[in-house]
Parts: C-alpha cells; structure tokens; sequence
C-alpha cells in the first residue's frame, strides 16, 4: 500500500508541476520594475478597459439569459433535458475559433442573419458588441451547467410549499429558488466572467484585434508578444493575479453555500 | 361551511375512494400504515395533486372536480401546510421563513417581520428569528414550519407528521405547542399521524386509511 501511495504520489507530484513550472517561470523572468509602464502604455491600459466593459456586460448577460435557461432545464423531462444540455455544452468542448467562425456565419456581414440585421442598419463583425456575443457564446455554458445541478439537487419540496404558501410559478422562483441558489449562482457568474475575461479564439476571429475597439487583455499580450515582450509578460502576470482572486471568490462562494 | 371530499386519490400505485366532509373547529387525524396515502390526501386538499375522479370543495366553493374540468391551483387556496420533510428554506432566517407566507400573502417585508414573529413567540420560537433556518436541530424546525404553516391564517391547516423525526424528549414539548395552536384554531385541520396519543390528545375524530 505504501509502495503504491508513493508512486501515485510522484506522480501528483509531476502532475502539479506541469500547471506550477510555467507560472513560477513567468514569475521569475517578468521584469516587475517595468510593471508600472503598463498603465502609461496605451495597448495594455485601453485593452483592460475594453476588457472590463464588455466582459461585465457578457457576465450579466450570462446571468439574465442564463439563469432562467437552467431553471426550465431542471423542471425538464429527462430527455429533453440532456438534448438541451448537449447543446448548451457545445462551446465548452469546441475550439474557440471554431466558435468565432460560427458567430461569423450567422451573424456576419454574410452570415444567416447578417442580412435581416444589415437591412435595419446593423453590422455586428468587429464591434464591441462582438466581442461580448463571443464571449457570451463561451462563458455561458459554465454558468448554466453549474447552475441547472443545484437547482436540480436543491431540496424541491420547498417549491411545494411555496405554491401552498400563495407564490405562483414566478413569484416562487424570485422568492423562494433564487435565496436557495445566490451562492451557486454567484459563483457560476464568477466562473463565467473569468471565462470571459480570458477569451481570445472567438472574439480574435468574430470582433478582430482592434486597439481601443476590440482588443481585450488576451489579444493586447498576443500584440504585445511581437513588439515587447517583456510588457507581454507583466500583462500576463496581471491576468494571473485576476486568476487567481477568481479562485478566492469561488472559494468564498462555495463555503457560503456549504459545498466546499 | 366545511371541507367536502367525495372523490377518487390516486398517485402511483395507492389509489382509494374517499368520501368525507370535515366542519371548522374539528382537528380530524388521518391514520393508516404506510403507504396508504395519508400524505397523498393533504396533496390533494392542498392542491398540489388533482383528484383522480369525484370532486373537492370548500365553503361551497369548488376547488377541484374532474367533472367540470374546475382546478384552484395552490397559491389560490387558503391552506396552511406543515410539510412532513419540513421544506424550510435554510439559507434564510427563522424570521424571513415564516415572514415568506406572509408576502406569498402580499405583506412587505416588514409588516411580515413583524408578524412572523408573533407567530414564532406563539410556537414558543421567538428566540429562534434570527437563526438560520439550515442551524435549526430537529424540535426548532418543526416549530417554524408550524409557525410558518399557521401565519397566514388558513381556512384549512394541514400537518403531515408533526411530531415525527423529533426524539421522544422534545416531542411532549411539542405536542404542548401543537395543542395550544389547534385549540385557538378556528378552521379545518387535518393531521397525519402514526402515533395514537396524537390522535388522542390532539384529534377530534379520524380518519382510518388503507383498512
């Protein structure tokens, strides 16, 4: 046994340093005297900005949209319900670019609806509003998966008892379901958001590397990677400590919520 | 004025005929082994569960007849349910649980405060308000949920297993509270219960199920 616990050990061991090597790496090579020049440089600071922008508005969309998507996906039949699930996976298991490609072809100047949408004026490629459609193409599956488990394994008998207490179906839902799921909930928005903040492949393809348009934080380093490098890896750094107070954020929530 | 049931029950396998009519004042215990579908009645006085045949009404007005299609979902019947799994909802205090039939009722969130809590010193759980609902042990829960079960005050009261999953030393405690609450109640109760001394100390007739 204790032969066994050792090799599984090295093992873990290895597996550990395969994450923490590239990390500690870029830790020891950033320059962090030339951190400071990421606020007076132009790409990096328009680049958080853009970030910020339409990453919150992605977050926020993700909830609106997707909350109530993994609401009337617990209260499916269990058929239906693994359909819809399978569809709303999809972004989670595709590349990215591959769903940026997807965005283009429906929503494109080409695209399926590119027309219905440039006829009243509308032309979405390469727009703001592009990358928060990218952005919410990937982040919202993690919110709506982590939500639709707790609102299935919650304890439904108080929906029950919330009818017969006088909450119609909606009013149960806001009084009742959503105090029951605040923590869960929270956390996938913050899973979410995490998720947008670092995307790249989707938005680079659907709303392009624009600076002071399109350019969020992930492209700006990939900009960056070709003119200063060193920059390249302070912005990097920066997105690591984002990585990082996510995790603690989660981390709170899922102690509130008693499932850490 | 009273509760009419003349109707078939049926969910899954338990399905029986039943035809009672229960008048206010009168705390009928409903008895019968497991499975006989003590607790699949109170869902269809509740509304939770439509009959199968046959009709329900109250105070002559009808709330669910399979003949005239006629269905009052729950929200709309004054009922007051203490569930036997309790369904507090945890992540809200002992207050707000109580004070969420008050604004299913329309009250705002301090009138309902306020009334909630009377209802909590009647139970004997007015200390209780500011816990949450998830730390409460086995005997404070089943307080609230009866607290909760009365506060808007209901033409009918439900109270599936009251004094069950309680250990033996909070349970006469309990029965006291429950005595007070029935004895002050004017409106149509109906109680579930395997435990004979309920039935006697608590009921005034009962229903046997599953004979």
């Amino acid at each position: 046994m204790k032969h066994t616990a050792k090799s599984l050990s090295l093992v873990a061991v290895i597996a550990v340093a395969v994450i923490g090597v590239p990390i500690v790496g870029l830790f020891v090579r950033v320059p962090w005297t030339r951190m400071v020049e990421l606020w007076s440089n132009d790409t990096a600071s328009q680049a958080l900005l853009i970030t910020l922008q339409t990453s919150l508005i992605a977050t926020a969309l993700c909830i609106v949209l997707g909350v109530p998507l993994a609401w009337a996906m617990s209260n499916m039949s269990p058929r239906v319900r693994t359909f819809t699930r399978a569809i709303v996976t999809v972004p989670v298991v595709l590349p990215p670019v591959v769903g940026g490609i997807a965005l283009l072809s429906a929503l494109g100047r080409k695209g399926v609806f590119g027309g219905l949408l440039s006829s009243v004026g509308i032309s979405l490629p390469f727009t703001q509003t592009a990358v928060v459609l990218s952005q919410l193409f990937v982040a919202m599956p993690f919110l709506v998966l982590a939500v639709e488990g707790q609102f299935r394994t919650m304890d439904r008998g108080v929906i029950d008892a919330a009818r017969v207490m006088g909450f119609g179906p909606f009013r149960t839902f806001a009084h009742v379901v959503l105090p029951m799921t605040k923590a869960p909930i929270i956390a996938g928005a913050i899973l979410a958001w995490a998720r947008a903040v670092g995307e790249f492949g989707a938005s680079i393809t659907f709303a392009g590397s624009l600076r002071g348009k399109t350019q969020t934080l992930p492209m700006a380093v990939y900009e960056l990677l070709e003119r200063d490098w060193e920059l390249a890896m302070g912005l990097s750094v920066v997105m690591i400590l984002f990585a990082v107070a996510v995790i603690f954020g989660l981390r709170s929530q899922l102690l509130n919520s008693g499932n850490a | 004025m009273s509760l009419i049931i003349d109707g078939r029950i049926q969910r899954g396998e338990c399905a029986f005929d039943l035809q009672e009519e229960i008048f206010p004042g009168e705390v009928v215990a409903v008895v019968g082994p497991n499975g006989s579908g003590k607790s699949t009645l109170l869902s269809v006085v509740s509304g939770l569960l439509r009959l199968a045949g046959g009709s329900l009404s109250l105070d002559g007005r009808c709330l669910d007849s399979s003949v005239d299609g006629v269905y009052v979902s729950p929200e709309d019947r004054n009922v007051g349910m203490m569930f036997q799994s309790l369904h507090l909802v945890g992540q809200l205090t002992v207050v707000d649980n109580v004070g969420l039939a008050l604004r299913a009722r329309g009250s705002s969130r301090n009138d309902a405060r306020v009334v909630a809590q009377q209802h909590l010193d009647a139970v004997g759980a007015a200390h209780l308000a500011h816990r949450k609902a998830s730390e409460l042990s086995g005997g404070e829960a089943q307080r609230v949920a009866l607290a909760r079960a009365i506060a808007t005050r209901p033409v009918v009261l439900l109270l599936d297993e009251p004094l069950s999953a309680i250990d033996a030393e909070s349970k006469e405690p309990l029965r006291a509270v429950l005595e007070g609450v029935l004895s002050s109640f004017s409106g149509i109760a109906l109680l579930v219960t395997h435990d004979l001394v309920d039935v006697e100390s608590l009921a005034s007739r009962s229903i046997r199920l599953g004979s």
